[in-house]
């Protein structure tokens, strides 16, 4: 059945429900409206209101509560509304989810999953449109992902909720409607915690994740038009990363060009570039190379399309990794 | 204006049962009667008190003497901690902050536990499910949200309102006077007011955070903001172990029962500093201490046992021999306590190790592993 990557995430929710009683949903306005991007559409109306709960607005609240609740035997799933607003509870998510496992020495754990639909694109005010992954990724005893494709994501969020550690499950909210693919209910899933080559290439390998992702296979397809072969890999998994795709790829083309929204400076572009760099020196012909978001607010919506990487942001850093 | 800052032992918005001189006071709402003999109750009180003085004082002096990196003084608050947690039914479940020592007390956690987080061998050594008592939490009131998701699952598993007393199941959520302060105290509140959820808020005011007095950031008397959230809200003589008790009692039986949160406000004094960096002489007065020591909380019962014969003065000795084991016992114990092992840092990250962290963990092992391995052939 082909879905938009909403409707896939709806689905995945809707199963992973389905299988497991102590599966819970908090956040707001995700009951009788289905959430402001329609993700949680119909669950309240089928789970119930004690299964599918709206919450008071009140972000540090919904995190906070949904710690209570995983500490008394249930699975929460909370939504962030968006990206921007996380941060009154980010206190909750880096000081109490992510070290309640470490402090407790094991006999506590945290099966508790954050959805927050991150990054730009869609013309959005101010606060609905960044992406900091890489703060959450700093921190131990998180895990975070990002899925890019409706049937990866449809998987990837039932796998998030099974999983026994915390998860900060990243949704690219501009393909939320605008990326349709085929997903198949009955396929076995890919593992959570690992990277995938999604086009093969020889000449660079452009590494994205998340919304980034189509951007980038946008470049690669332009690429061959003009004869470059480009590999392009979707990390998915932020932390922990996996880099032995990388690695096993940058050794065979020798360069890497790495793509994210999110600001440049100490982004995730800048693990991936040192790890390349410790592990793949002598395979490399050039530096790695970062196209993110400028180390700048996000910027007004008129103004998001100079901020954002885009196809040829990505094909002019190709050509710089080449020229080398 | 600060009238409701300290309120007379008579004040008629505070409950009280028992005064500073030992006396027992009626009050129209609440009448001590404890689920056992009324003498052999308060004798029980009376120890856990001095038991967890001694823990207290014994604890203090170890973390003079190096032993201990820091310690949080519960020293004026006994009655507060041993009525509130006295009046625990088995199956309810406590969030602590940092200083409930004597809910520990009384939840039966190892002292040697509680010494084994602020001397830094481990981050609380004891199992939460164990003895229905959370992890000592430093971020200030960041658990108050903690006990009200989990009273929000407490309603979701149906054991509120079943009229079986062993079933039955509340939560309790320990704070402070600083930590009304806090968005995440005021979200609970919001929440679990919201969901009706069986959870009481229990406030130990002891008028100082850290250096800063309880006026200059409350307005009104604590016990009623919980009006503006939609429950009830009562302030008790938190030096007063009977009162504590019963007021206790009432709001578990509340939230028990379904009837959802209560809050209260324990009107109690931190005798010593708020830890051990702290210096109280550079921001209160000597008078303000001296007149709290008249209210102390376990001078009162033993006045009390003493006059009414509730007690023996071989039962006084008899507790003062058992604090004198437990200092004993501590003082002991201290050096007893496992260094960490260094590799064992990288354990409960996660569930499981990822590949990165395991790579990090083999390296330090094997590196760690080099110094010892240098050591043994000199």
């Amino acid at each position: 059945m082909k879905m938009t990557l909403a409707k896939a995430l709806n689905a995945g929710l809707r199963r992973a429900m389905e299988d497991d009683p102590k599966v819970v949903l908090m956040g707001e306005d995700i009951g009788r409206l289905g959430g402001v991007f329609r993700i949680t559409d119909g669950l309240q109306k089928d789970f119930g209101e004690a299964r599918v709960v709206d919450t008071p607005l009140a972000e540090s609240g919904i995190v906070g509560t949904a710690v209570g609740l995983a500490l008394r035997g249930y699975r929460p799933v909370v939504e962030i509304q968006f990206d921007g607003f996380v941060y009154p509870a980010y206190d909750q998510i880096v000081s109490q989810v992510a070290k309640f496992h470490y402090r407790s020495g094991g006999r506590v754990a945290m099966p508790m999953v954050v959805r927050i639909p991150f990054g730009g694109g869609i013309g959005a005010v101010e606060h609905h449109s960044e992406s900091p992954e890489a703060q959450f990724a700093h921190t131990p005893g998180l895990k975070v992902v990002a899925c890019s494709d409706p049937l990866d994501a449809y998987w990837m969020i039932q796998q998030a909720i099974a999983h026994p550690d915390p998860v900060i499950f990243l949704e690219p909210k501009r393909l939320y409607h605008s990326t349709k693919a085929e997903v198949d209910v009955d396929a076995a899933p890919a593992p959570l915690f690992e990277s995938r080559v999604v086009r093969a290439g020889t000449d660079v390998t452009v590494l994205a994740y998340g919304p980034t992702v189509k951007t980038a296979l946008t470049a690669a397809e332009a690429a061959a038009g003009e004869g470059k072969s480009l590999e392009v890999i979707d990390l998915r998994t932020l932390s922990p990363l996996d880099m032995a795709p990388v690695f096993e790829s940058v050794r065979r083309t020798g360069r890497a060009v790495v793509v994210h929204e999110a600001q440049v400076n100490l982004g995730l572009g800048a693990e991936v570039a040192a790890r390349v760099a410790e592990q793949c020196f002598h395979s490399l012909e050039a530096p790695v190379l970062r196209v993110g978001g400028f180390d700048t607010p996000y910027p007004p919506a008129r103004a998001e399309e100079f901020f954002l990487p885009d196809l040829d942001r990505v094909l002019d850093a190709v050509d710089r990794s080449l020229a080398w | 204006m600060t009238e409701f800052l300290t309120p007379s032992p008579s004040h008629p918005d505070m409950v009280q049962l028992l005064n500073p001189e030992g006396e027992r006071v009626s009050h129209p709402d609440y009448e001590f009667s404890p689920d056992r003999p009324e003498d052999e109750a308060v004798r029980g009180f009376y120890r856990d008190m001095v038991l967890t003085r001694r823990l207290d004082v014994e604890a203090t002096a170890l973390q003079r003497h190096g032993e201990l990196g820091l310690w949080a003084q519960l020293l004026g608050q006994e009655a507060a901690q041993i009525g509130a947690a006295r009046a625990l039914a088995p199956q309810d479940f406590v969030f602590p902050t940092y200083r409930e020592h004597g809910v520990a007390w009384c939840r039966d956690v190892d002292p040697m536990q509680l010494l084994g987080l602020f001397r830094g061998t481990d981050q609380g050594g004891w199992d939460p499910a164990e003895h229905n008592f959370g992890l000592y939490t430093i971020v200030i009131g960041a658990q108050t949200l903690h006990a009200t998701g989990y009273a929000m699952g407490v309603q979701m598993d149906g054991l509120v309102g079943t009229g079986d007393p062993t079933r039955d199941t509340a939560v309790v959520a320990h704070f402070g006077d600083g930590a009304s302060s806090q968005g995440d105290v005021n979200e609970a509140m919001v929440f679990a007011a919201t969901y009706n959820a069986p959870v009481v808020f229990f406030c130990q005011n002891n008028q100082w955070a850290i250096s800063e007095p309880v006026d200059q950031m409350v307005k009104v008397p604590l016990y009623k903001r919980a009006q503006g959230f939609g429950f009830p809200g009562v302030r008790v003589d938190g030096n007063d172990v009977l009162a504590t008790y019963e007021v206790m009692k009432a709001a578990l039986k509340r939230a028990h029962e379904g009837g959802g949160p209560t809050m209260i406000e324990a009107f109690t004094y931190r005798m010593g500093a708020h830890t051990t960096t702290d210096d109280p002489t550079r921001y209160r007065v000597s008078d303000e201490v001296e007149a709290w020591k008249l209210k102390d909380p376990i001078a009162r019962v033993e006045a009390y046992l003493r006059r009414g014969g509730g007690a023996s003065s071989s039962f006084f000795s008899k507790v003062e021999a058992e604090a004198d084991e437990l200092g004993e016992r501590l003082r002991a114990g201290i050096h007893a306590l496992p260094e960490p092992d260094p590799v064992a840092l990288f354990d409960n990250v996660y569930s499981e190790l990822p590949p990165e962290l395991r790579e990090q963990r083999d390296g330090y092992a094997a590196y760690h592993a080099s110094f010892d391995l240098e050591g043994a052939s000199r």
